[in-house]
């Protein structure tokens, strides 16, 4: 970042409660290969400041794209007119207090620079990720899509705040869609786009990427024979990178305070949870423990400050299944005077901060996966999601899985296709009876959590045991 | 000199840099996208948060010796734009030779140039909050103004050149009862016209209180169903992932599959692109310009997809200028027979849905949708609107609600506006009627 970002604040001639700017540069590359040929080779580069002003206890925002004083100050000054024009109708008479002091800063833990990777090696690397998923001549489409991204942020304010943090992301996504006249089924590493990480270019490991898109083929081929997964209630085993959407959809979105407080009730919706609720919810079984951790090295939503300057810590929002503390920042936590969590997110310099899931992780119990399985005499087990939907207070849910197991007598048995599930989110977790141990965690992440007005994508991580639930409705495909 | 006459000009001295820049047998495109915005986000019939974004990004397509790599930098009108072009350019040259050949390159033509503008009349950011915020006074309002100039272009070097320019506003929100359950509306154009904003707040306040009931709890089953135009403007939204591309029908990725094998829709069910009313720009991201109209599904027959030149070239087929996602773009249901005071007495008794929200494909290949109801919708007795309903959860299949289901179509269609704001403020959206169903299917 070679702007001067101090100077810019020094520089500026305002007269302002306090002014914040915070400075974004995020390079990013992708290679995308379809069926063995190039489908887009891309570099992407987006920088910008916002300028946030507080005044008269009203924050107003300038987002500007020109890097120069002469359009700081002018943004300043927006930012600035803004504040004055919202304040008599502000929602909340703020004080600088939500945008504490901060100083420090994070890397992201990488062992290799994107540089150590030549585009010819990557874009090799995936061709052969396309030509391992084709197993057989019913696999009808592969591709393989791996995406690098560089972000650096500077954060400094009016009163002191100094924090530069430098994200690297690796985002890959390898499918394979097999077909057998009218059948046809995809699977996927884990579920689209779920291998997110904070990493470097490590994790192209030829082998352990082939050995992983090899058995992809080979599932999507067997799903074409396999059973439509039967219409019951039964015992349900999500893997790991199904329990990610499912913490996600309904436990990260229904504790953010800002859809609590109304604030996203014409787009992402409300939720059920009152304020009320905190520290009296019974969310779901004496199983049930969630934790907020931005702190999780190599998870994809890890940092040390949010976009108010609050240190990142991690925090218990749900123990032994009661509900203690919201997804809610600074500013949210002082609208509903319950806790939160240092959650105030943009995705980029273009839009204002937000409360926001960061890393959302159900922690690990003592069930061995054999255990687990072995224990349960009629269920399914469900891996991957591929479709997901859930009412605007995050109740009433149906998600949709790639790829499912008969469980029979404490084994795992026939394969199922168009496996779905739906129920009701406190009942949901009400019926979950074991957590799987460490060794059955898996770690995953998305780069397309949706919300906020102007819209924002940003990227969240889950990590999740194994996890079995009793009385769900699990059912197929369309007749 | 106006922003989007600096912005023009710009852009035109960028794109002649970049082309005189170009080597033999180098092929380039270069698209911008730009805008300057305010947003207003509403709480509580209160500003939550306010401000404005200026952002631009141009995209440098750079073809040669059957390779193509493309590069988005900023754009900001300024002198500084010249040198950080000309250095991803370079890039570009650097990287290509280490990319394989692409079979199904497709290198830039002239299809003609276009110059459109649609100036309009909007409030200033600092005039936003007091002619807005009075009027919505009394009532649980929220939602989002967004206001401002958005610019699309696009220049190649074959020597075509494309500008579309328009100022455009949108106040995008919802009334919400105490039981929780909303009015949704929108208001859009590119006038602020203080009559019109009047009007709508004093209809919505009106429809606010048919929501003030006790809201009656249906259970899971099939009923006769009226989907109002919003909730069919999310459906058609389906259409677009997964749907109408040729390429996911040609990659196993299309609901729209059992249609290429000779299954139909209702005869009354015809779906087209229209890009008449000039909301969005007819070119795409490589130049190519959409005909006027495009029908897709022709009296519930599968007539055509879109179909970009990629496409066209991998499969021999021929391009209808569709965007690189094959998704629609301006697109336009049929109107059909049903009047507006006939809808709750042929509904008789069922569900009367405003709006849908949250969608997916619960089996795509049997083109199954699930998603839920949300805002105003209502449980409808012999034709008299009875009480709001508790949120239901459908899951049914395109091929039967718009198959041998769709009972009827609306004779007068609504533009639902594309208000959408991902990286940037979107354009357009679809002019859709709505639509009355049998057995609708409810699941939770």
């Amino acid at each position: 970042m070679e702007f001067d970002l101090q100077s810019a604040l020094n520089d500026l001639h305002l007269d302002a409660d306090w002014v914040g700017l915070r400075q974004v540069s995020e390079n990013s590359t992708t290679r995308y290969i379809r069926d063995g040929n190039p489908e887009a080779n891309r570099k992407s580069c987006t920088q910008g400041i916002m300028v946030e002003v507080l005044e008269n206890g009203q924050f107003g925002y300038a987002a500007t794209n020109r890097l120069d004083p002469q359009s700081i100050q002018a943004a300043a000054e927006q930012a600035k007119s803004q504040a004055i024009a919202a304040a008599p109708w502000a929602i909340h008479s703020f004080t600088s207090a939500v945008r504490p002091k901060a100083v420090g800063q994070y890397l992201s833990p990488r062992l290799q620079s994107s540089e150590a990777i030549s585009v010819s090696d990557l874009v090799g690397l995936m061709t052969q990720v396309c030509e391992t998923l084709k197993v057989s001549d019913k696999v009808v489409q592969t591709s393989a899509l791996a995406q690098t991204v560089e972000t650096e942020q500077r954060f400094i304010s009016s009163n002191g705040s100094d924090v530069y943090q430098r994200f690297s992301f690796v985002e890959t996504d390898y499918t394979a869609t097999a077909q057998d006249g009218a059948v046809t089924q995809k699977r996927s590493d884990n579920g689209q786009l779920a291998r997110c990480y904070q990493a470097g270019v490590e994790v192209f490991d030829p082998s352990a990427v082939l050995a992983r898109v090899q058995q992809i083929g080979q599932q999507a081929v067997e799903l074409l024979s396999a059973e439509e997964c039967p219409t019951t209630t039964t015992t349900l085993v999500l893997a790991p990178d199904q329990m990610m959407l499912q913490i996600h959809e309904s436990i990260g979105h229904p504790l953010e305070l800002d859809r609590i407080l109304g604030d996203e009730r014409n787009y992402a919706g409300s939720s059920f949870v009152k304020l009320s609720d905190f520290g009296t919810l019974v969310y779901g079984s004496p199983l049930m423990n969630v934790t907020f951790d931005p702190t999780v090295p190599g998870e994809l939503a890890g940092y040390a400050f949010d976009d108010a300057g609050m240190p990142a810590t991690r925090e218990y929002l749900i123990q032994a299944g009661v509900l203690l503390r919201g997804l809610g920042s600074l500013e949210s936590q002082t609208r509903a005077k319950v806790p939160g969590v240092a959650n105030f997110r943009a995705n980029s310099w273009n839009r204002a901060p937000i409360d926001r899931m960061a890393n959302l992780n159900l922690e690990s119990g003592t069930t061995s996966f054999d255990a687990m399985i072995g224990s349960i005499e009629s269920g399914i087990f469900m891996e991957s999601n591929r479709s997901w939907s859930i009412d605007d207070y995050r109740n009433k849910f149906q998600f949709g899985c790639e790829y499912a197991r008969r469980i029979e007598n404490g084994k795992l048995t026939t394969t199922l296709r168009n496996p779905n599930y739906r129920g009701v989110t406190n009942q949901f977790w009400r019926n979950l009876v074991q957590v799987g141990d460490r060794s059955t965690m898996g770690m995953y992440g998305t780069p397309y959590c949706g919300k906020g007005e102007p819209n924002q994508v940003i990227r969240v991580g889950h990590a999740s045991p194994m996890c079995a639930f009793t009385n769900i409705e699990v059912f197929g495909g369309a007749a | 000199m106006s922003r989007l006459s600096q912005w023009e000009q710009s852009f035109e001295q960028l794109c002649t840099l970049l082309l005189d820049s170009l080597n033999p047998d180098e092929h380039l495109s270069i698209d911008l996208a730009g805008e300057q915005s305010h947003f207003m986000r509403l709480n509580h019939a209160k500003v939550r948060q306010s401000g404005t974004v200026t952002d631009g990004e141009v995209t440098l397509r750079l073809s040669h010796r059957q390779r193509t790599a493309t590069a988005s930098l900023p754009f900001t009108s300024q002198a500084t734009d010249r040198a950080a072009a000309l250095h991803a350019l370079n890039d570009l040259r650097q990287e290509l030779p280490q990319l394989p050949e692409d079979p199904y390159i497709v290198l830039p033509q002239n299809y003609g140039s276009s110059h459109e503008e649609y100036p309009g009349q909007l409030l200033s950011p600092e005039e936003a909050p007091d002619a807005i915020l009075p009027l919505i006074q009394g009532v649980d309002f929220t939602g989002i103004y967004a206001s401002g100039e958005i610019v699309r272009a696009n220049a190649n070097s074959a020597g075509q050149r494309h500008w579309f320019a328009t100022e455009t506003f949108f106040l995008d929100y919802s009334m919400i009862a105490p039981s929780e359950k909303a009015v949704k509306a929108t208001l859009a154009g590119q006038v602020w016209d203080i009559a019109k904003f009047q009007a709508q707040i004093q209809e919505s306040k009106a429809q606010l209180q048919a929501l003030d009931r006790p809201v009656k709890i249906i259970e899971p089953g099939r009923y006769r169903t009226y989907l109002a135009p919003a909730a069919i403007a999310e459906i058609m939204g389906m259409f677009s992932w997964g749907g109408v591309s040729e390429s996911s029908l040609r990659q196993g990725g299309s609901a729209l599959a059992k249609m290429r094998e000779g299954k139909n829709l209702s005869s009354l069910f015809t779906l087209k692109e229209n890009f008449s009313r000039g909301t969005v720009p007819r070119f795409n991201s490589q130049g190519e310009v959409a005909p006027d109209e495009v029908p897709l599904i022709l009296a519930g027959v599968l007539v055509n997809t879109l179909v970009n030149a990629r496409t066209a070239k991998e499969y021999g087929v021929t391009s209808n200028a569709a965007n690189g996602s094959e998704s629609l773009r301006a697109p336009e249901l049929s109107p059909g027979a049903l009047r507006t005071e006939e809808i709750l007495a042929q509904l008789d008794t069922g569900l009367y849905l405003s709006n849908l929200h949250y969608l997916n494909w619960s089996d795509r290949v049997g083109g199954r949708i699930t998603g839920m109801t949300r805002y105003a919708c209502f449980w409808v007795e012999n034709g008299e609107i009875v009480a709001p309903i508790q949120d239901l959860r459908f899951d049914d299949s395109l091929y039967t609600f718009f198959g041998e289901n769709l009972e009827a179509i609306t004779a007068f269609q609504s533009f639902v506006a594309d208000v959408d704001t991902y990286e940037s403020r979107s354009l357009g959206g679809a002019l859709v009627p709505g639509a009355l169903i049998r057995d609708f299917t409810f699941t939770l």
